[in-house]
């Protein structure tokens, strides 16, 4: 399919044709914030935003899942017997989706689909939501992308990729599924080739813009232990108040708990986002909790996401350099910086 | 105050070489314009790592509970109170903490400014006395620190330490003048139902990740009551009445003991303007017990002492 | 299995509904029970087909998961058998609960002891206290009349605080009577002058009795105090790394390698795990 240009102010009348056949979510400004939310019109939308706070991992791990329920009625035939419950799996699109988050998508499904398990939410959702980018034309100071295996206008991961290039957005499938929604969308106008290369340009300049770099040349040829016992991490990890925000932001992060809730004879299994920076996270039933101190769980999350990972999946760093963390966490850990403890350490 | 940068460093030092603290914590320059980072200094030679500027909002008192080291700490006025309600709750013995008093004339909130860059990220912000100059790609723009003060650095009207070991600059004066409950009697003057909707839309966007719990320095329970199981107080998932439920007992955990440092809504990722809890308790623990938070070592906090002419029209 | 949406996904979430057929108390503190379960739907236990050293999500509705080893072997049809410590809030309610109770179990969960690469071997089975549960899945496994043959000498030590904590009295007694498996019962410390156990601890009767590694395997299962003293005793008489055979526990939720809780280094311990040789153990950060 050549890649089709859709005019800002045909914007609505194109989502409008997709609303037809996906429930929509966008870039939707709420306070100071940006959110993927529900959308119904283009005005709704801000496509003009940086990135939203909380990345759309949610729609394929919601902060909590009702999984199973059950009922505790002894005189059900079938209490204490649990049952899936019903979901929504039909088509879903996400507008302006960053390239970054995408790709974390992709770094994530090696954990949810595996060969010996499949996590039935996590593939469904998946399978159901097409992806619609909004390459970086303007990335910020603390993304780095380019440096973990991304790019302003990578295509890993998206459905379809999207370059706004003024009066118009060039839209470019890059799957059956991408093609499926251009079509649907009736977004069927060519672009001109001096739009294409314009485009080009604007993708190469956004890439040349990216001013933060991490080398992680030598992390999967450094050895396990060596990181676990560096003498760095003593240091690091003083500041770190152990909060959730660094993990409830990251698109690569992915643990969960599941707890069960009763509301007098009936309930649900529920699944909630967990962090491995709670100190509770890995506590024993007998009390034992082998990352009972900060600094082993403050080593636990980037020994995961820079060397764990990549020896296990062999798929590059759980890191897609989209820049959260650094901005947010309340007391400036910044993962770069670990990046270049881990990568350059020599015992 | 980025004077205050050299005499902290002077001070650390001396502590340090002198062998009168086995480590200083106080800030380093943050990575990313506007923020500062915690920082542990165990040797003199290393004390040029620290800094001081109007970004230091973290409260450093949260790293003090249980400590077992001779300890200094860089402490501004409301963290200063903090290390009281410390002492007094015997987190932390009086000498064991040498406290680097800092005179603060507020801290800025750095999500002001970027909103006031119309959300173009700062690149660099530079702090002359009281002004600031943020330039973005392709802006810049200059603020008065009276206009991008954190919110609750607006109304402070304890902006010396009350307790310290040796000041790092001259007293500022005083705000005179400061309503310090003007939206907690806007809050008061709805009814019931008005007051519920505008709590629930105030942490609807809460997504647990306790950052608020975890920067709060009064919060060093070893296990927080939303961790419990036996008994489980509170639901983990993102149920709005378990979220509810979390902020409202926080809050109540915090009467007679908040400074309102402002720590928990620096470091919500949401932006979610938690004060409004913690404000009215603080306005209640005034007016029912004349008592301010962490302003003295004599006085026991009021809800962990009792007294024959305590208030009791509360109790019905 | 889900019926609708796009394709269908097998549900590893999903726990067999069994029944609780029989309670029994294993110790005089009354806090470790063996609970004889069977599946409520008969075809589930043909999908359940385990091997020793596996492990199981029991799952009570209400209360939530824990993952506790099976205690029955595969050679034992109609049943599984888990022998669970009371310890939190699922194990707590487990031992109020009563025969002819529903609850699930989710499963088979984990690696197994890899019996099949020990065969022709002489095979040293140590356990402590209430790790013990697998390893009776191992030798009732290797007891079995169309698998004793495969095995050289089978050797067990196993110890207990005192003769109430230890598990399995009666089969412990009837295999203390074969002459195709040696035993070697120990307790901390008796009162009774008229003890028909070894009395020592595990390290020390393993030192006594486990005298040759040639050609031999080692299961050790147990309190991390007791592998602390043992692996060294082990290593003494000459077993390499890669013959010594451990099993890990590790808090846990989903059992299936993606909740991202158990980890020890890039090891899942209920996926990669929960048996890991020593030798793999080491190349692993001490994170358990």
């Amino acid at each position: 399919m050549d890649i089709v240009k859709i005019r800002k102010e045909k914007l609505s009348e194109f989502l409008k044709k997709l609303k037809d056949r996906y429930r929509l979510y966008g870039p939707v400004p709420q306070g100071n914030m940006v959110h993927f939310l529900p959308v119904q019109d283009a005005a709704d939308m801000d496509l003009s935003f940086q990135n939203a706070i909380l990345s759309a991992k949610f729609l394929f791990l919601p902060q909590s899942e009702r999984l199973f329920e059950y009922s505790l009625d002894s005189a059900r035939d079938d209490a204490h017997i649990l049952k899936e419950v019903r979901k929504d799996y039909s088509p879903r699109a996400v507008i302006g989706v960053r390239p970054c988050d995408a790709r974390a998508f992709r770094l994530v499904d090696v954990n949810f689909d595996t060969e010996k398990f499949r996590d039935p939410w996590w593939v469904k959702a998946r399978e159901a939501t097409t992806l619609v980018g909004l390459g970086c034309t303007s990335p910020c100071s603390t993304c780095f992308c380019t440096s973990v295996g991304g790019a302003p206008f990578d295509e890993a991961g998206l459905d379809v990729l999207l370059t706004d290039v003024g009066e118009v957005f060039l839209a470019k499938a890059l799957t059956d599924k991408g093609e499926n929604l251009l079509k649907t969308g009736k977004a069927f106008e060519t672009a001109e080739k001096e739009l294409v290369d314009r485009a080009t340009t604007i993708q190469q300049e956004a890439a040349a813009k990216i001013v933060s770099r991490v080398d992680t040349s030598r992390l999967a040829e450094l050895d396990t232990l060596t990181l676990f016992e560096a003498d760095f991490w003593e240091g690091l990890h003083f500041a770190c108040i152990n909060c959730g925000v660094c993990t409830y932001l990251c698109p690569t992060c992915w643990c969960f708990d599941i707890q069960d809730e009763t509301h007098g004879s009936a309930g649900s299994r529920i699944r909630n986002w967990d962090s491995c920076m709670f100190p509770l996270f890995t506590l024993h039933a007998s009390g034992h909790n082998p990352r009972g101190e900060k600094i082993q769980r403050v080593r636990q999350r980037f020994m995961h996401k820079l060397k764990y990972y990549v020896d296990k999946y062999k798929n590059g760093v759980a890191c897609v350099g989209c820049g959260r963390c650094v901005q947010h966490c309340p007391v400036n850990i910044d993962i770069r910086q670990v990046f270049q403890l881990m990568n350059e350490y020599k015992s | 105050m980025l004077n205050y940068t050299s005499k902290i460093r002077e001070t650390a030092r001396r502590l340090l070489t002198e062998n009168r603290v086995d480590a200083v914590i106080g800030f380093k320059k943050g990575t990313v314009p506007m923020t500062c980072q915690p920082v542990l200094i165990t040797t003199p030679e290393d004390v040029d790592t620290l800094y001081w500027d109007s970004f230091c909002g973290v409260n450093l008192a949260n790293y003090l509970p249980k400590r077992k080291e001779r300890i200094a700490v860089v402490a501004k006025g409301c963290d200063s109170r903090n290390i009281a309600v410390h002492i007094l709750e015997n987190q932390i013995k009086r000498d064991q903490v040498f406290i680097m008093g800092v005179p603060c004339k507020g801290m800025v909130d750095r999500r002001k400014i970027i909103r006031a860059l119309d959300n173009q990220e700062p690149l660099e912000v530079t702090e002359d006395a009281d002004t600031f100059v943020a330039r973005g790609r392709d802006i810049e723009k200059s603020f008065n620190r009276a206009d991008v003060l954190q919110d609750n650095c607006a109304i402070c009207i304890r902006r010396n330490p009350v307790i310290y070991d040796e000041l790092m600059g001259d007293p500022v004066p005083e705000q005179e003048g400061i309503d310090r409950y003007a939206d907690v009697q806007e809050l008061e003057t709805m009814g019931p139902d008005e007051r519920w909707k505008y709590f629930e839309v105030l942490v609807g966007p809460c997504i647990r990740c306790y950052a608020c719990r975890d920067a709060c320095p009064l919060c060093y329970c070893p296990t927080c009551f939303v961790d419990e199981s036996r008994p489980q107080w509170l639901g983990k998932s993102a149920d709005p009445t378990d979220t509810m439920t979390f902020h409202l007992l926080r809050a109540f955990h915090c009467a007679g003991r908040c400074t309102d440092c402002g720590a928990c809504e620096r470091a919500c990722p949401m932006d979610i303007k938690v004060r409004q809890f913690t404000k009215k308790l603080e306005k209640d623990v005034i007016e029912l017990y004349g008592h301010e938070a962490g302003m003295s070592l004599e006085t026991r906090p009021p809800l962990d002492a009792y007294r024959p002419d305590d208030p009791e029209d509360f109790i019905r | 299995m889900f019926e609708r949406g796009i394709g269908f996904v097998e549900n590893p979430y999903l726990p067999y509904p069994v029944r609780i057929e029989k309670i029994t108390i294993e110790t005089e503190d009354r806090n470790l029970k063996t609970f004889r379960v069977s599946f409520l739907t008969p075809e589930d236990e043909k999908k359940f087909a385990y091997h020793p050293g596996q492990f199981a999500e029991i799952s009570v509705a209400g209360k939530g998961e824990c993952p506790i080893g099976i205690a029955s072997s595969p050679t034992e049809s109609g049943f599984l058998l888990f022998t669970v410590n009371k310890a939190g809030v699922v194990t707590t309610h487990l031992h109020n609960m009563k025969e002819g109770d529903i609850m699930g179990v989710r499963g088979p969960l984990g690696n197994w002891y890899s019996l099949d690469e020990m065969e022709g071997k002489n095979v040293v089975i140590i356990g402590g206290g209430f790790a013990f549960t697998t390893l009776r899945s191992t030798i009732v496994y290797m007891l079995a009349e169309e698998n004793r043959k495969r095995f050289g000498k089978i050797s067990v030590v196993y110890g207990a605080r005192n003769e109430g904590m230890l598990l399995y009295q009666d089969e412990l007694s009837a295999w203390q009577e074969r002459s195709d498996i040696e035993m070697n019962i120990t307790v901390d410390c008796s009162d009774d002058p008229f003890c028909k156990y070894h009395i020592g601890f595990v390290p020390t009767i393993t030192e006594q009795k486990i005298t040759s590694a040639e050609n031999s395997v080692a299961i050790i299962c147990g309190p991390p105090i007791m592998i602390k003293f043992t692996q060294p005793v082990l290593e003494k008489v000459g077993f390499p790394p890669e013959a010594i055979i451990m099993s890990l526990e590790n808090r846990m939720k989903c059992g299936i390698g993606m909740c991202g809780r158990c980890n020890v280094g890039a090891e899942y311990v209920c996926k990669d795990g929960p048996v890991f040789t020593l030798a793999k153990l080491n190349t692993l950060p001490k994170e358990y």
